[in-house]
């Protein structure tokens, strides 16, 4: 097994370090932003030192002609890396398996379908395999000393062009890292009151902020926070669901949370099925008592 | 202006569906099946834009069993002009489904393949960005918005961390995320009518074989019960004694 590890930035460097030690794998790494100090345990990394990633259509050759003499090129999931690595695959002939959860042979994965229902084993026929795989449960790896470094093969011909970007994010945690996330649902009612209810007790808690759909699509969170199926998949240690039912979609992405914790006013809400802990409460009080009961942060 | 819209029938993701004891495949006894979402999301928007310019020709594809019928029917019933089966039982993955597709838009050749993101059984989140590789094509995965031009599109898509906007030359792949429209209801009359449209079957146009095999499916252990609390107070005293606030 030789991996080559696709990393979009270094911020997923520990992770693909951690993959293949727990492989007992040798790896690379393609680095398509910035440049590697150290490198988490692989031999060398190839970088691309773009300013800003390319598109898919830009970035899919290099990938493609990097991935020769790996038997794996992986990378860890994110709208990011699953917009790419299909691509790449697609151009190189790979098999391809996304949103794997674990590894029990070279050829043999496991990965949730069905809204995270359902895990199904898979088996790759043929080599080289694509992959991405969910970073929750993967020790991450130590930085190590510095690393060779050599430039990665060059970028294909751009298909579509960037005409404009808009980066949200601010000062809270990645949602996909954090170690606590408080999420948000419909009941929220505007922008304005979901940021001052569960950003308040984000804020508190040091956490990452999520939505549901029902959130999101009614314009009082923004997309990116989307938590579940169809948006983002986290597995903090903490995960607190304010004015959430609990739908299939929206649970199949916290299953991985150590601690959930439900705060619905409704007794019979399916979110409570999850939950480790419920409080059946009008979120617009046991929010600011909880939050008023912390106290002051140290 | 010409758009195929590929449609992939699903289990009704809605409903609570387990594997089979032997861990062979699904239970579906009783279970409804329908478009894949997203794919009725990208049968919606195909039809939207031929409302905007009437000379838009739209074509539904679906690759599977007889079964699949019923969801080109609807995919008709919501507007699109005509539908295609390719009827298959053989054993098909995302690469499969990508070869079969492009050899059927290379024969078609439409301005824009519109398809889902995602599958929402097999949540694979492949065959679009696959097209549009072995097509040599340009792609936006994840699109809220699509605006058609001349000879070019632009696409706003969803980023981990935001949004961006890609322009791009027609022919292209577009995939679509929730959030590009809400599709039309379709009573069932609406169904039944759409059978006067046409829907041709034929048979695959490759002889690509799987690279990827499912050989076991099981229930996702469930996690141990939680208990409720009753107050603010107990909720705090139990996540501070392990150790969580
Ligand atoms: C293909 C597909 C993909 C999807 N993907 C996702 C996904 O990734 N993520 C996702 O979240 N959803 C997803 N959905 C949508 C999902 O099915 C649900 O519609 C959505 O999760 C519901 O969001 P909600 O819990 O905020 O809203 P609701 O279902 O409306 O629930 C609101 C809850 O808040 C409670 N409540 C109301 N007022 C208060 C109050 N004052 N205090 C406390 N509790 C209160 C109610 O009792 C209720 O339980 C998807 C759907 C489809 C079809
Ligand atoms: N059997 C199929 N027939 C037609 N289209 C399909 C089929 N399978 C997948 N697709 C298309 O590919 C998209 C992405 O699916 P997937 O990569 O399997 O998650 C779906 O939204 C469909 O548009």
């Amino acid at each position: 097994m030789k991996l080559l590890c696709v990393a979009f930035s270094e911020a997923e460097l520990p992770v693909c370090g951690g993959l293949a030690a727990s492989l007992g794998a040798e790896f690379d790494v393609l680095l398509v932003h910035g440049s590697a100090g150290a490198g988490y345990g692989a031999a060398q990394v190839m970088t691309l030192g773009a300013t800003e990633a390319p598109t898919a259509d830009v970035l899919a050759p290099c990938v493609a002609a990097a991935a020769v003499g790996y038997s794996h090129v992986v990378a860890v999931s994110s709208m990011a890396t699953k917009d790419l690595m299909a691509r790449a695959a697609g151009l190189v002939g790979a098999a391809m398996v996304t949103d794997v959860v674990r590894f029990e042979a070279p050829n043999r994965f496991v990965r949730p379908i069905l809204a995270g229902s359902v895990l199904a084993t898979v088996e790759t026929l043929v080599e080289p395999v694509f992959l991405t795989f969910r970073a929750a449960g993967i020790v991450p790896a130590e930085a190590g000393s510095a690393v060779a470094v050599a430039a990665a093969p060059p970028l294909g011909p751009e298909l579509a062009t960037r005409v404009a970007t808009t980066v949200r994010g601010g000062s809270r945690p990645d949602l996909a890292q954090a170690k606590c996330v408080v999420t948000g649902g419909r009941p929220l009612q505007d922008a304005e009151t979901f940021e001052r209810v569960i950003g308040g007790l984000a804020d508190r808690l040091g956490a990452a902020v999520g939505a549901t759909r029902a959130a999101v699509d009614s314009g009082i969170a923004p997309n990116e926070l989307q938590v579940g199926q169809t948006g983002k998949i986290v597995a903090p240690d903490l995960y607190i669901a304010a004015g959430v039912s609990g739908s299939t979609q929206h649970v199949a992405g916290i299953k991985d949370s150590k601690a959930i914790v439900a705060i619905n006013k409704d007794p019979d809400a399916p979110i409570f099925e999850t939950a480790d802990l419920g409080l059946v409460a009008d979120l617009f009080e046991a929010i600011p008592e909880i939050v008023a009961k912390l106290g002051p942060k140290e | 202006m010409k758009i195929v819209v590929p449609i992939k029938r699903v289990v009704d993701p809605y409903a609570k569906v387990k594997p089979l004891a032997d861990g062979t495949g699904l239970d579906v006894a009783g279970v409804k099946f329908e478009i894949n979402p997203f794919d009725e999301i990208a049968m919606e928007e195909a039809v939207r834009i031929k409302e905007r310019d009437p000379s838009t020709y739209t074509v539904a594809v679906s690759i599977g069993g007889p079964e699949c019928e019923e969801q080109l029917r609807k995919a008709l019933a919501i507007g699109a002009d005509e539908a295609v089966l390719i009827e298959t039982t053989d054993g098909l993955d995302a690469s499969v489904i990508a070869a079969e597709l492009v050899a059927f838009v290379q024969e078609v050749a439409p301005d824009i393949v519109l398809m889902g993101k995602q599958s929402t059984d097999d949540d694979s989140n492949q065959v679009g960005q696959m097209m549009a590789a072995m097509l040599g094509w340009p792609q936006a995965t994840f699109a809220c918005k699509l605006t058609p031009g001349v000879g070019e599109v632009t696409v706003d898509r969803e980023t981990d961390s935001g949004e961006e906007s890609l322009r791009m030359k027609t022919p292209c792949v577009v995939t679509t995320d929730l959030r590009m429209n809400q599709p039309r209801y379709i009573a069932l009359p609406g169904i039944i009518k759409a059978r006067s449209k046409p829907l041709a079957k034929r048979g695959r146009g490759t002889s690509a074989s799987p690279r990827v095999r499912l050989t076991h499916l099981a229930a996702l252990p469930p996690r141990p019960p939680g208990r409720k609390v009753a107050s603010v107070d107990e909720l705090l005293t139990e996540l501070k004694s392990r150790g969580l606030v």
